[in-house]
């Protein structure tokens, strides 16, 4: 087992690491949109595995693998729109029309596989992008700056998102809209209207979170192709206090655990896969037990707004 | 789910129906009316996807429920699938009544499944009157522990139980392949060198009796059906039962009359797990007889759907487990007659959740509008 953490190993582990971080950021970036709204929106896995079989389904038959980053982004928007008619509209308990859609996803995403697909296919995802100059740099450029498309959008993604929250009037609103809905609604704000603009522009970046998958990460589909990654961005987003840069912390540390466990496997260091697996998830709880700015959840989380009551 | 009244005051619980009519038909009819209709429009919805999928959806159906009803041995299997689902269901209304919205029963069912083959095979000497209820037991206590952990995470620390219990599943699944790849393995398995991923066969007498010969119905559908009244009576009929359900409705009133919230919380997920783990073990003892990768068959997603269409009661969950046995065993007849894979049937659960759980406004609506009505008959006649 000699040189194990040799240098090369640990620009390997925190390179596979910025890779396995894509879909969570997406996602749970996604997700802090949501609740910041005042909507936890527990189908994020659901629309990750649609959103991944349509970006690889509409990448395989038409070559582009942008017409897939689009067709999974719309898939995202549309469940996303479901999902606000349900919660927001009808006013459905959010846990259990999550636990719907999230069925809905891995059914429909199975059935569609079966039927258009049959058997598992790889296929050339997007190419990473050397970036001249950064990526030159020694150990930091491999890591950093030679990544795809989506990758770097992930990781602008936080500082933009964070922007948009805490810098911009529609971020007060959000935000407004999830701390005190009846005193925004008296100023004039539309609640359901930015309840339904953050769940579905959050749906829509977990459509982009299921085709980092599938056409960026993985570049392939399978059944349940996201094994539970949609549930762990959500837990990311209550780990992360409902800040980007939170969620940006959390979303490393689960992928650099990871990748340290897929890292140990290849080098062969003796412990069972099964328990290598159960890693993440272990780290899930443990994680959630210590969400450090509790004070920050939005006060009327998981309440659907109705004028006159309080 | 919104149609209980239960007053925040617990002394005045008794004049519960004041107007002294005994039933209120008009409340039945909405209750089963709506979740009637939302899986009408779901099923609609499959049909659509069968046309567009190129499937003839009259075919389709009819092969389901030929292949759910159409025989003697179609109706066994139905309630065979049945069993599990009401099992898990009993414990999902009791954990949906305290609020504890959670998705654990796949990993329960799980673990359940572990201790309910490993007591038989470690102890296969043991007379099966002895051996039978104490593997319940063991299956039980299992599932409760899987339940107590996201319970009693909730109650301290306030972590989600929907996210804790899912990540409480995919441990299981790894336990289980942990298991099965090592000190479960069957040992003709390895013998062999097939190396196959299930646990030797059960003892006989481990194995639960034969209620109709010749089919695979066995005795753990009447132990399903007796717990499922007595969930009944626990949460209608006892304090703590009511104590659970004062708890799901309005935790702040409950806490503000004395009613210890956390535990109840802990309690309540408990329970569903050890009901989980339960039907975990039964389905071992009683279909499988052998531990196998898959026994749960989605059993911990669909009890969630058929406990919500019973309206999280558990006599109303007893004919909604059927109806979801039977869709389950027509799925697999419509996959083979019609060529469309059963994960339809995922989908359509979903679409089933989604619309009940929606439907649920309507029932509110109705339920407010009843107060309103009747504060101002109150008012009228002084």
């Amino acid at each position: 087992m000699r040189g194990v953490f040799s240098l090369d190993v640990v620009s390997g582990i925190l390179n596979t690491m910025v890779g396995l971080a894509t879909p969570f950021l997406y996602a749970a970036i996604g997700e802090t949109f949501a609740q910041s709204s005042g909507v936890v929106n527990l189908g994020v896995d659901g629309i990750m595995l649609l959103s991944a079989f349509a970006a690889f389904y509409v990448s395989l038959i038409s070559g582009s693998l942008w017409l897939g980053l689009a067709a999974a982004a719309a898939v995202g928007l549309i469940l996303g729109l479901l999902m606000s008619l349900v919660s927001v509209t009808l006013k459905a308990e959010q846990g259990v029309s999550g636990i719907g859609l999230y069925m809905f996803g891995l059914g429909m995403s199975s059935l569609l596989f079966k039927v258009l697909v049959g058997t598992v296919k790889t296929l050339q995802g997007f190419k990473p992008l050397h970036i001249p100059l950064l990526g030159d740099i020694p150990f930091v450029g491999p890591i950093l700056f030679n990544n795809n498309i989506l990758v770097y959008g992930a990781f602008l993604l936080v500082p933009l998102s964070w922007w948009i929250l805490e810098k911009t009037t529609l971020g007060l609103k959000i935000k407004s809209v999830g701390q005190n809905p009846a005193a925004a609604d008296s100023l004039g704000i539309s609640v359901n209207g930015i309840r339904y603009l953050s769940v579905c522009a959050g749906a829509a970046l977990a459509g982009i979170a299921g085709a980092s998958l599938s056409i960026s990460l993985l570049d392939l589909f399978q059944d349940n192709l996201t094994a539970g990654q949609g549930f762990i961005a959500v837990a990311l987003v209550y780990f992360g206090g409902w800040s980007p840069f939170g969620v940006l912390a959390g979303a490393l540390l689960f992928s650099v655990v990871n990748s340290f466990q897929l890292w140990m496997q290849v080098l062969g260091v003796k412990i069972p896969a099964n328990i290598a697996v159960m890693l993440p998830y272990l780290l899930t709880i443990a994680a959630l037990t210590v969400t450090v700015n509790r004070a920050r959840q939005p006060a009327a989380l998981n309440k659907p707004f109705e004028r006159g009551e309080s | 789910m919104g149609e209980l009244e239960l007053p925040s005051d617990r002394e005045s619980a008794i004049p519960l129906n004041p107007t002294g009519s005994a039933f209120d038909w008009s409340k039945v009819v909405l209750n089963v009316l709506l979740p009637v209709a939302g899986v009408v429009a779901a099923l609609l919805i499959g049909a659509i996807m069968l046309l567009l999928l190129g499937a003839n959806p009259i075919a389709a159906f009819a092969a389901m429920i030929n292949g759910a009803a159409g025989s003697k041995f179609g109706i066994t299997q139905t309630l065979v699938k049945a069993t599990p689902l009401l099992l898990v269901g009993s414990g999902i209304c009791i954990a949906f009544r305290a609020n504890m919205i959670h998705i654990g029963g796949e990993g329960q069912i799980i673990v359940g499944a572990l201790a309910g083959a490993w007591l038989p095979l470690s102890f296969p000497t043991v007379s099966g009157w002895l051996l039978i209820p104490a593997t319940c037991i063991v299956g039980f206590m299992a599932g409760a522990v899987w339940g107590f952990i996201p319970g009693i995470l909730k109650a301290r620390l306030r972590v989600n139980e929907i996210l804790s219990t899912i990540m409480m599943n995919a441990i299981a699944q790894q336990l289980m392949n942990l298991l099965l790849q090592g000190a479960l393995m069957d040992p003709e398995g390895i013998a062999h060198g097939t190396f196959l991923a299930q646990s030797a066969q059960l003892p006989r007498q481990a194995w639960l009796p034969r209620l109709v010969p010749q089919t695979l119905l066995h005795g753990g559908a009447i132990i399903a059906v007796v717990l499922a009244v007595a969930v009944y009576l626990f949460l209608w009929r006892t304090t703590i039962g009511y104590d659970i359900r004062a708890v799901g409705l309005n935790p702040n009133a409950a806490r503000y009359s004395g009613i210890n919230v956390p535990y109840y919380e802990a309690l309540s997920l408990t329970l569903a797990g050890g009901f989980a783990g339960l039907a975990g073990a039964i389905e071992v003892m009683g279909v499988q007889h052998r531990l196998m990768d898959g026994l749960t068959s989605g059993y911990g997603f669909t009890g969630i759907v058929a406990a919500l269409l019973g309206g999280l009661h558990p006599l109303g969950l007893i004919p909604a487990s059927i109806f979801f046995g039977g869709l389950l065993v027509g799925a697999d007849k419509m996959q083979r007659a019609v060529q469309v894979p059963s994960s339809l049937v995922m989908a359509i659960l979903g679409l089933i959740v989604l619309f009940v759980s929606s439907a649920a406004i309507w029932s509110r609506r109705w339920a407010a509008r009843r107060r309103i009505a009747e504060q101002l008959d109150k008012e009228g006649q002084p």
